[in-house]
This record gives structure tokens, C-alpha cells and sequence, in this order.
């Protein structure tokens, strides 16, 4: 199976084209398309699974050259790397997307540019696709650029509002000035190693053909990419912005497709950063820095989506932290949980939405009577979330806490300090859970009942939750600590990681349920009622509302002075400058070509033929009385003529 | 036999055929006038021959053939002269030039 499995991005991007160029004359406007070819990838895929968990030592590894360049014979190639890594993305991204394009054509439903939707949705899934299976940075770089494409045309589906299309050029340009990071690295890796291949730069490094300076900067150069992607500080505004698009297409970008790319990268160069603990040490800063920031600006969104943007980042910064502290299993494990449940949450935000037309959390509530599989499986996909046993995150998050601790143990400061990070943010996530669930589905309504008429959403939309809910359920078993963890014999880095902790996992449930404990009683119960704005903790409160600054500091010191003087000034040189040097070359060559018409081209060219014919015309005027009709005269001619002959011989001999 | 007198003679003939071309108004003597310069030639051709000697006669053979051409000629000539008198009542080449700018 493993040798089809090049159809898996292929089918995806085929479909892409098929549904743009034919789409809008199908019946159903192009999903039908689009879900059967996404359904032929999971069917490879799941395929493409089982035959690697059965075989996991072995990579699969298969490509074409694509072409060659330069002297030495260096190439570019298209290929396929197959390990437990990419087996279990495929899976994810596949099932993902399937569940959210079946999802989409309820919640979609008669929307503007619907067949366009489809299509970037393809596109958006191929991408992904081609960035796992890539084997080299060229192949990946494409998929990677691909995404960035398709999350920029998703965010701004709806464009006709400023303020769409404003947070898909935030999300295209901030993930961009991580990606130029990015390429450098490759350009490093390239230069140090020789190839674009993965697997043959990763062997380089593992014989020491790299030098330690050269290999530190290359990773700190491709975690840049990671950054921008994974949305971690400082390069995380742009995630909560790309709230914009649609809902489903939230749940593709947070779950399975673009922000995933990011941590997928790490763990895929996972050699290169293995090799240098510097560049190690960066990632799991940043990681921890991030997932702490991000969960504390989840407790004071007002916008349900929003919450869930944040709460991504942070779970997304467990992830990096992970890799940054050597739990790679985990890691991964992480993102494989962390799917389902995250997939689940966006698409249930989208069925309230769908329900009371809204995001926002202050036009919720009590809406567990009337949507009661959304809240059901909202509910389960928000504790898994909030890591309570035995749910998935629960495993997930506790092999990497376990794993921080190992790391800690052994003499790490960093390791001590993602390990604190990650049990802080715990806490914290299941207190923004609580806080979520309690304004969403309890309480009074707060919705305006003349106008919205909450309801349960049809089949399409609840179908996909409830497999998401399950998945939420049991994914997390395949991390079963000890013999049973069928997952760290998939994925792996070297050795079988022993990061589960009993005590640990005692400690972090703990916490979990205070934290959940704690969101309830204020936002519930009502028991405590703060009003942090006049509390003492007012200045945290308002460094949390303006997002730490950091969007402040973005638009006042890059964005503005850039579309203030700078943007004056280029728009200066524009007009005064550039244009004038065009106008005048416009006028130049106009002048030019009058002079050409006016001097040579009428008097001289057109001179000429006229002249000819009229030539021609005056000579035949002038000769056609000789032609006067009389016979006579014409055989006067013809004598005269014979005569002159005669004559002529007659002297020449 | 003396071939020079009958050059003259087809001179003569050539020359009193030219005069009647030209000159003449009337279509029909015009038309004589060619047959006479025909039978001038005719008769350069035998009377060559016959001072050659060729064995083939290929003088006479050429009279012939300029007999029946000639012939030919001066029925559809004479057709021609016929039509354009029905059409307009004359035969006076100076009033057929039809065929001018």
C-alpha cells in the first residue's frame, strides 16, 4: 500500500482543479467532488497506516528527480518518506478534513462563492498532504507555501468586509516573515549538507558532518518557519484573527492542515534540532513562554472562537515544548489528540453559531436544552481538552508533563521550566474551559429571543461531532502507559520515551479539576464575583484585554510607520519619481512615433506606392489612344514592323 | 528553269495584296487581299522547293497546308463580315472600331 501512497496528495489537488474548473455546473456545486476525493486519500491512508504500524522500523522511502541545477550533479527530487510520523498525520489530516467537508455543506449552505470554498478547501488539504509526505525541504517548502495560499483565500471568504480581508493579510504576512527565517534554514542545510533531502541531511548530522555553530543556526533559522506557522510568541497574532473565515475552516487550519505544519516541521528535522541542545533549549522557551500567554488570554475573550484560537496556541506551544525537552512521542501524540478534540470544539462552536448567530459568548447561554448533541459532545470534547482522565488529552498532555519532569530531572533549568510552564497552563486551560462551558450552555439566556430561535443542528453537522466525541474518547488510549503504549512503538525518535508519571499525572489531575473547580464557581455559580477591572489585578487584566501589547507594539512600530511615512514616501517616489520617468518615456515614444509617421512613413513609404500607381495610371492614360479599334492601322504596324526587321537583317549580313 | 521572274511575280502579288490590306475600306476586299498575299507566299514556297530540290517537297507540303488554313480562314472571316453587315448595314472597316479605348 505504501507505494500508492504519492495518490494521497494528489487526489486532493486534482480535485482542486476539477472542482474550479467544473464545479459550479455539478448539481451539488463541487463538494461531491471534493469529498470523494478526500475520501479516496483516507482510504490510502488508512491503508498506507496499517501497513506501517506492521512494519514500523522500516521508512519507506521512493522519489523521482524533479530536476537538476548547478555543477556536481546537485537535484531537486519529488518523493515520498513514510514513517510512523507521517502515517499517523495522514490519518489525522485525511479524517479531518473529510469530517469538516461533510460538515460544510450544512454550515455552508447556500453561502456566497460555495464551489470557490470547495475547491480552496481541496487545495488546502492537498497542501498539507504534500507537506507531510514530502522527503525534502524543496517538496515540503511547496506544501508549506500552499497552505499559507489556502488559509489566506479561507480566512477572507467572506471579503466584502474590511475586516476579513485584513486578518487574511495578517495571517499571510505575519506566517511570512517566519517562512523567510525558514528558507534560510534550508539554504543553511543545504549548504552544510549537500541535499534537500531529509533523511540524507539527518544522516549527515548524525555523523557529525555538520559543525555545531552551523547546525544551531540552521534549526533557529527553520523553528522561525515553526513560529510563524505554529503561531508561537512572538509571531501568535495572527491565529486569533483568522478567526474570520468560516468556522469549519477554523477547525481544518487549527486541527489537521495549518497550524500543525509548524510542530510537523520540528518533528520532522527533528534530527537537525536533536543535534544541537541550544536550538533544543529555543524551542522549548518559546513553547513555554507561549502556552502560558496563550492560556491566560483565553480566559478573558469574549468570543467563544477566540478562545479556542488562544487555546490552541497554547496547546500547540505543549507540543513545541515537547520536542524542545526531547519528548518527541509525546509530542506527536499530542497533535494526533489534540485533533480530534480541537476539530471537535470548532465544529461545535459552529453548530451554536449556526444556532444563535453569534460568536459571542455574552449572546449564549443556557443553550444545553435546546442543542443537546452539541452540548453532549461539546462538553466531552471541552474535558479532554482540560486533560481529565480518561479522556485523550489527558494521556497526551500527561506524557509531556511526564516527559518535561524526565527532562528536568536530569539537570535540565529548562526542562524545570517547561515543566512548571506546562502544569501553570493546565491549571489555567481548565479554567478557561469551565468558564467557556458555563457562559455557553448554562445560566439564563442571554440571546435576544424575539429574533433567534436556538435549534439542534441538521445530520451533516451533528454526524461529524459525534465521531469527533468518540475519537475525543478513545484516541487517547493508544498512549496507554507502560506495555500498551501502542503509539510510542509507531512514532518514535530513538528509544522508547518512559515519560508517564503516576504521581505526576495525580498532580496535573489535580489541578485540572481545581482549575475547572474554579472557573465554575465564578462563572456559574456566581458564588464569587469579582470585578477584575476594579480589583487589585486590574493592570493584569488589562495587560491580558490588550493581548500583552503585542499587537500594539506590531501595528505601532512596524505597521504603521511602514503605512505612515514610509508607505508616504514610496507613494512620493511612485508618482513623482517613477511615474514621471514612465510618463516621460510614454511621451518620448509617442513623439517619436509621430515624427516616424508624419516624416517617413507618409511622404516616404506611402510616397512610393502611391507614386507607382499613379504612375501606371497616367502611362495607360496616356497609351491607350494608340488602341483606336481601326484593323487597318494595327496591320500598318505590323509591315512597318516586318519591314524594319527585313531591314535590319538585311544590313547586318 | 529561271526561278527569278517568279520571285518577282510573288513579289508583285505580295506586294499588290499589301496595298489592297491596307488601303482598301471594304471588308470583304481587304479579305481578298490577304488570299492574294497567301498565294504569294504559296508560290515562294513551291518555286524554293523547286530550287533546293528537296526530295521531300516539303515547299509543296507547306502549300497545302497554307491552302486549307486559308481556306478555313476565309469562312469564318467571311462569316464575321457577314454578321457585322446584318448588325449594322455596312462592311467598311472604317466604321468597325468597336474595339478601342
Amino acid at each position: 500500500m505504501r507505494a500508492y501512497a504519492w495518490l494521497i496528495p494528489v487526489f486532493p489537488l486534482l480535485s482542486f482543479f476539477l472542482i474550479v474548473f467544473f464545479g459550479k455546473r455539478l448539481p451539488r456545486k463541487g463538494h461531491e467532488i471534493g469529498i470523494l476525493a478526500i475520501a479516496a486519500s483516507l482510504l490510502v491512508s488508512l491503508g498506507v497506516f496499517f501497513q506501517q504500524i506492521a512494519h514500523s522500523e522500516q521508512t519507506y522511502e521512493r522519489s523521482v528527480t524533479w530536476f537538476r541545477f548547478g555543477e556536481g550533479g546537485r537535484f531537486v527530487e519529488l518523493g515520498v518518506h513514510i514513517d510512523g510520523l507521517a502515517a499517523v498525520m495522514f490519518v489525522v489530516v485525511c479524517t479531518v478534513s473529510l469530517l469538516v467537508q461533510i460538515y460544510s455543506t450544512e454550515y455552508m449552505r447556500d453561502e456566497v462563492r460555495y464551489t470557490w470554498y470547495y475547491a480552496c478547501l481541496s487545495l488546502f488539504t492537498g497542501s498539507m498532504l504534500n507537506l507531510v509526505i514530502a522527503n525534502n525541504l524543496i517538496q515540503l517548502l511547496i506544501g508549506w507555501e500552499g497552505v499559507g495560499l489556502a488559509s489566506y483565500l479561507l480566512i477572507g471568504h467572506w471579503h466584502e468586509e474590511r475586516a476579513n480581508s485584513n486578518a487574511a493579510m495578517k495571517a499571510f504576512i505575519t506566517t511570512r516573515i517566519g517562512d523567510v527565517g525558514f528558507m534560510f534554514g534550508i539554504f543553511v542545510l543545504f549548504w552544510a549538507a549537500g541535499s534537500f533531502n531529509i533523511a540524507h541531511i539527518t544522516s549527515v548530522v548524525a555523523a557529525g558532518g555538520v559543525a555545531r555553530g552551523t547546525l544551531t543556526w540552521a534549526a533557529v533559522l527553520l523553528f522561525c518557519g515553526a513560529i510563524g506557522k505554529s503561531a508561537q510568541v512572538p509571531l501568535q497574532v495572527w491565529l486569533p484573527d483568522a478567526m474570520a473565515g468560516p468556522t469549519p475552516v477554523s477547525a481544518l487550519i487549527h486541527a489537521a492542515t495549518m497550524v500543525v505544519a509548524g510542530v510537523y516541521l520540528v518533528a520532522r528535522m527533528y534530527g537537525v534540532f536533536n543535534a544541537s541542545p541550544a536550538a533544543l533549549n529555543e524551542v522549548a522557551i518559546i513553547g513555554a513562554i507561549t502556552m502560558v500567554m496563550a492560556a491566560g488570554l483565553a480566559l478573558v475573550q469574549d468570543d467563544i472562537k477566540k478562545v479556542l484560537a488562544y487555546s490552541t496556541i497554547s496547546q500547540l506551544a505543549y507540543m513545541v515544548a515537547a520536542l524542545g525537552v526531547g519528548a518527541y512521542t509525546a509530542s506527536v501524540f499530542h497533535i494526533w489528540t489534540h485533533a480530534w478534540f480541537k476539530a471537535l470544539l470548532f465544529l461545535g462552536v459552529g453548530s451554536v453559531s449556526h444556532a444563535v448567530h453569534s460568536f459571542s459568548m455574552s449572546k449564549m447561554g443556557g443553550l444545553r436544552k435546546q442543542m443537546p448533541t452539541t452540548f453532549k459532545t461539546y462538553v466531552i470534547g471541552s474535558l479532554a481538552l482540560a486533560g481529565l482522565f480518561p479522556l485523550a488529552g489527558f494521556w497526551s498532555k500527561d506524557d509531556i508533563i511526564g516527559g518535561a519532569y524526565h527532562a528536568a530531572r536530569a539537570g535540565s533549568s529548562v526542562g524545570w521550566f517547561v515543566f512548571l510552564a506546562a502544569l501553570a497552563t493546565a491549571f489555567l486551560t481548565a479554567a478557561y474551559v469551565a468558564r467557556m462551558i458555563a457562559l455557553t450552555f448554562y445560566g439564563k439566556p442571554k440571546y435576544d429571543p424575539e429574533h433567534v430561535h436556538p435549534h439542534e443542528s441538521p445530520k451533516a453537522m451533528t454526524g461529524p461531532l459525534v465521531f469527533l466525541a468518540f475519537m475525543a474518547i478513545v484516541s487517547g488510549f493508544l498512549g496507554l502507559p507502560g506495555k500498551l503504549n501502542l503509539f510510542a512503538d509507531w512514532v518514535r525518535f530513538g528509544e522508547v520515551e518512559h515519560s508517564f508519571n503516576l504521581a505526576l499525572a495525580g498532580v496535573s489531575t489535580l489541578l485540572a479539576v481545581s482549575g475547572l473547580y474554579l472557573g465554575w464557581t465564578i462563572f456559574r455559580m456566581n458564588k464569587v464575583r469579582i470585578d477584575l477591572a476594579r480589583s487589585p489585578l486590574a493592570w493584569f487584566y488589562t495587560l491580558l484585554q490588550r493581548r500583552y501589547y503585542f499587537d500594539d507594539l506590531y501595528f505601532n512600530g512596524i505597521v504603521h510607520p511602514i503605512s505612515g511615512p514610509i508607505a508616504r514616501a514610496a507613494y512620493w517616489t511612485n508618482q513623482k519619481v517613477l511615474d514621471a520617468v514612465i510618463n516621460f518615456a510614454g511621451a518620448a515614444a509617442v513623439s517619436l512615433g509621430k515624427g516616424l509617421y508624419n516624416g517617413v512613413d507618409q511622404p516616404i513609404i506611402d510616397g512610393a506606392v502611391n507614386g507607382l500607381a499613379t504612375g501606371a495610371g497616367a502611362a495607360g492614360n496616356g497609351l491607350k489612344f494608340w488602341q483606336t479599334g481601326n484593323v487597318q492601322i494595327y496591320a500598318a504596324g505590323l509591315f512597318v514592323g516586318i519591314a524594319v526587321f527585313v531591314g535590319v537583317f538585311l544590313i547586318r549580313s | 528553269m529561271p526561278v527569278a521572274p517568279v520571285l518577282v511575280l510573288s513579289s508583285f502579288l505580295f506586294s499588290v495584296g499589301i496595298y489592297g490590306v491596307l488601303a482598301r475600306r471594304n471588308a470583304v476586299l481587304v479579305l481578298m487581299s490577304i488570299e492574294v498575299m497567301l498565294n504569294a507566299v504559296n508560290i515562294n514556297l513551291v518555286v524554293f522547293n523547286l530550287l533546293l530540290r528537296s526530295i521531300s517537297y516539303i515547299g509543296q507540303v507547306f502549300a497545302l497546308f497554307v491552302i486549307t488554313i486559308a481556306a478555313a480562314e476565309l469562312g469564318v472571316g467571311l462569316a464575321i463580315v457577314i454578321l457585322i453587315f446584318r448588325n449594322r448595314a455596312t462592311v467598311s472597316i472604317d466604321e468597325v472600331n468597336l474595339m478601342k479605348w
